[in-house]
């Protein structure tokens, strides 16, 4: 169960629970409702009442996807079961509500890795192909849904449908939010691996230019890339950053001790954020301070240093509940995609927010590769940045309405897995292909059951 | 808004059409000044709608709230309509009395329960009542008013708790002197304060989830330092 809900035991009779998004905002009530079998699912959708439903994974989508305020929303975490593994091949046949975490334990010990880790583990199967979610090598594997061979959906109709790629439901539900339908199971192909163990290397970038053109020229050599962007650094050294990019190390890159075991998938954890913080601890100045002092600790240029799994992919796995640092009023996380050739929107983005001094610590800027098949896949080649604000800052709709504004006008889009906040009309403009997925939902589930909070906020 | 033409209403709907709300429900007594409400708030970019709704008719306002709720969800809910009555005039003539009775009181109870049920089956939103420091203490010099609006505001403080972990968030506003048509030629009590600061504190009030809230702030400490007067001495304050 998810640390993001919040139900209350005193009062009588009441089946509703408050949901939110991981970053804390909007909550609404819900029936939550737990399958643990395909029937149970089965019958959970018919039965969801005139408010519809929405599948959940493990809350980790950002804003309002995965809730549905008055109606019901099937936690599928209770589908949890790893069915069959192709140790020889690299495919593993999986419920959707097994998370990458999970998948990770099982088959790292046999060679084989997932084939795309979005910046936490605890991401479900399901919302990652609800999400089409990426990670550090979209530059070279695209997103999750690419690695899908199949899939089953159980659809508004209750019909179990197997989807296949190539076919317009399977493009409507990469990316597709949880709108077409609960998706059951998942055969996906897996990268093979010979370590547990990331060779990194980094270095340091000292503005926005000099960064994009690191990563232009040299992201090719690395199946992994990102980088760390300074966005309280003003003046010259607007937009500096870290970039740390490798591969999974080969065995004879390990130390001779460690090539005994060299499939361990070791992990830390260190005790969770605690329930209550106070308000304001992400201040421009205590941000400011960490950035300069993640710069500064970070190596000029270093090569081949050995890292863990975790450490290099899921940082921030290490600090449960890390979402609470933002206190009650909980934070918005503003990710934007815009693609080659708009740099300057990129430029004008990143001005505007070192100027207006967000808070922001940990933004991210990474080089996408080709675009996804998902009608609502998020990537386009080209840049996207993402950045973490605490959600009371003063004035923050506005200010991002107007970065919405420059983004869709640079042919741009934001991502609907972080979204709480998007005004409808600007997506059309930022997905080309919403009307074939509004088209294909009006027909596949003309009663509207499945629905989330987002989906009535845009529209979908 | 219901008291869709109420200066606190109103303030309240351009603080938060400037804050991104997209759609307005103007329910009152139709009148030109409730179009023209609806005309000015337009003019800021919102989707304005107005319906008429009579705080004195309760039979009424399950069909015509309900009218509102079927047409999208509601984020927040206003109570914002009132009667101050004058004290002398309806201590002669209990109907005049009633009349307040009956607006802020009755009227806001099935209203006010009318709007639960429909946010309370959405599953979120906001119900915010403007309840008053007036009935924090009754007061010699308006306690018809007064108690109409400790009545109200214990009504919204107990939907509050029912309304617990429904996802439905009930806030109670208690707004000191608020310079507006309804208290105009009034003598000005200490800590006056305008629509317009009311709106602010509503809007910071939805964002932190308040539950309740004073406006001005002070008036915490005030009220809570007059409550605790005997009523020998509570009597002859001047206020």
């Amino acid at each position: 169960m998810s640390a993001d809900t919040d139900s209350d035991p005193h009062v009588p009779g009441l089946e509703h629970t408050t949901v939110t998004g991981w970053g804390r905002t909007a909550p609404s009530a819900a029936r939550l409702i737990r399958p643990r079998t395909y029937e149970e699912a089965a019958a959970a959708v018919r039965d969801c009442g005139a408010r519809g439903g929405i599948p959940r994974g493990l809350g980790r989508a950002y804003g309002d996807a995965a809730q549905n305020a008055g109606g019901a929303v099937l936690d599928m975490t209770g589908l949890d079961r790893v069915h069959a593994i192709d140790a020889d091949g690299g495919i593993v046949l999986c419920d959707a509500g097994v998370s990458l975490h999970r998948l990770m334990e099982v088959l790292l010990p046999l060679g084989w890795f997932v084939p795309v880790s979005p910046g936490t583990r605890y991401v479900t199967v399901g919302g990652a192909i609800g999400a089409d979610i990426h990670g550090k090598n979209h530059h070279v594997s695209g997103s999750f849904s690419r690695h899908v061979l199949s899939l089953e959906l159980l659809t508004a109709d209750g019909e179990i449908r197997t989807v296949v790629p190539g076919t317009p439901l399977f493009d409507a539900t990469a990316g597709g939010m949880g709108l077409t339908g609960v998706i059951l199971t998942a055969t996906i192909r897996l990268q093979p691996v010979e370590t547990s163990m990331m060779s990194v290397d980094t270095e340091r970038a000292a503005d926005l230019d000099d960064l994009m053109a690191r990563l232009a020229a040299t992201d090719h050599r690395y199946r992994y890339s990102v980088a760390w962007i300074d966005l309280l650094a003003r003046g010259a050294a607007t937009g500096r950053a870290v970039l740390t990019r490798g591969d999974h190390a080969p065995l004879d890159a390990l130390p001779a001790r460690a090539r005994g075991n060299p499939l361990s998938f070791r992990t830390s954890r260190l005790p969770a954020a605690p329930a209550v913080l106070p308000e304001g601890l992400l201040s421009r100045t205590t941000v400011s301070l960490f950035n300069e002092l993640w710069y500064r600790k970070a190596p000029r240029t270093r090569s081949g240093r050995l890292q863990r799994i975790s450490a290099f992919f899921h940082p921030l796995d290490g600090v449960p509940h890390w979402n609470r640092v933002y206190g009650r009023g909980g934070f918005v996380q503003y990710q934007f995609a815009v693609g080659h050739g708009q740099e300057d929107a990129l430029r004008r983005v990143v001005r505007r927010i070192s100027e207006r001094r967000c808070p922001s610590f940990l933004a991210i800027l990474k080089r996408f590769g080709e675009s996804d098949p998902g009608w609502l896949s998020f990537p386009v080649p080209g840049w996207t940045l993402a950045l973490d604000i605490p959600a009371g800052l003063p004035g923050l709709g506005a200010f991002l309405d107007e970065l919405d504004e420059e983004v869709a006008a640079a042919g741009g889009r934001v991502y609907l897995a972080k979204d709480a906040r998007l005004r409808p009309e600007l997506l059309a403009a930022m997905y080309p292909r919403l009307d074939d997925f509004r088209a294909l939902r009006a027909e596949l589930d003309p009663r509207g059951v499945f629905v989330s909070d987002l989906a009535r906020r845009l529209h979908l | 808004m219901l008291g869709g033409s109420s200066e606190i209403a109103l303030a309240t709907a351009r603080r938060l059409i400037a804050r991104r709300t997209r759609t307005v429900w103007l329910a009152g007594r139709p009148s030109p000044a409730l179009e023209e409400a609806a005309g000015q708030l337009r003019g800021l970019g919102a989707d304005v709608h107005t319906i008429a709704f009579d705080a004195l008719d309760p039979t009424s306002h399950e069909a015509v709230l309900g009218k509102v709720f079927a047409e999208g969800d509601i984020d927040m809910v206003l109570l914002a309509f009132g009667l101050l009555g004058d004290q002398a005039r309806d201590e002669r003539e209990p109907e005049a009395a009633v009349r307040v009775a009956q607006t802020n009181y009755t009227g806001a109870v099935s209203a006010g329960l009318v709007c639960a049920r429909a946010l309370q089956s959405q599953g979120h939103g906001s119900l915010v009542v403007m309840s008053s420091v007036a009935g924090e203490r009754a007061r010699r010099a308006n306690f018809i008013y007064g108690s109409s609006k400790a009545g109200l505001d214990a009504f919204a403080q107990g939907l509050g708790d029912a309304l617990h972990g429904t996802g439905v968030h009930v806030m109670v506003v208690r707004p000191g002197f608020v310079r507006t048509r309804m208290t105009a030629g009034l003598p000005e009590s200490p800590l006056a304060t305008t629509p317009e600061a009311v709106a602010t504190a509503v809007e910071l009030g939805l964002r932190r989830r308040s539950e309740t809230v004073w406006v001005p702030g002070a008036l915490r400490v005030v009220m809570s330092a007059l409550r605790h007067l005997p009523r020998a001495a509570f009597r002859r304050l001047p206020i």
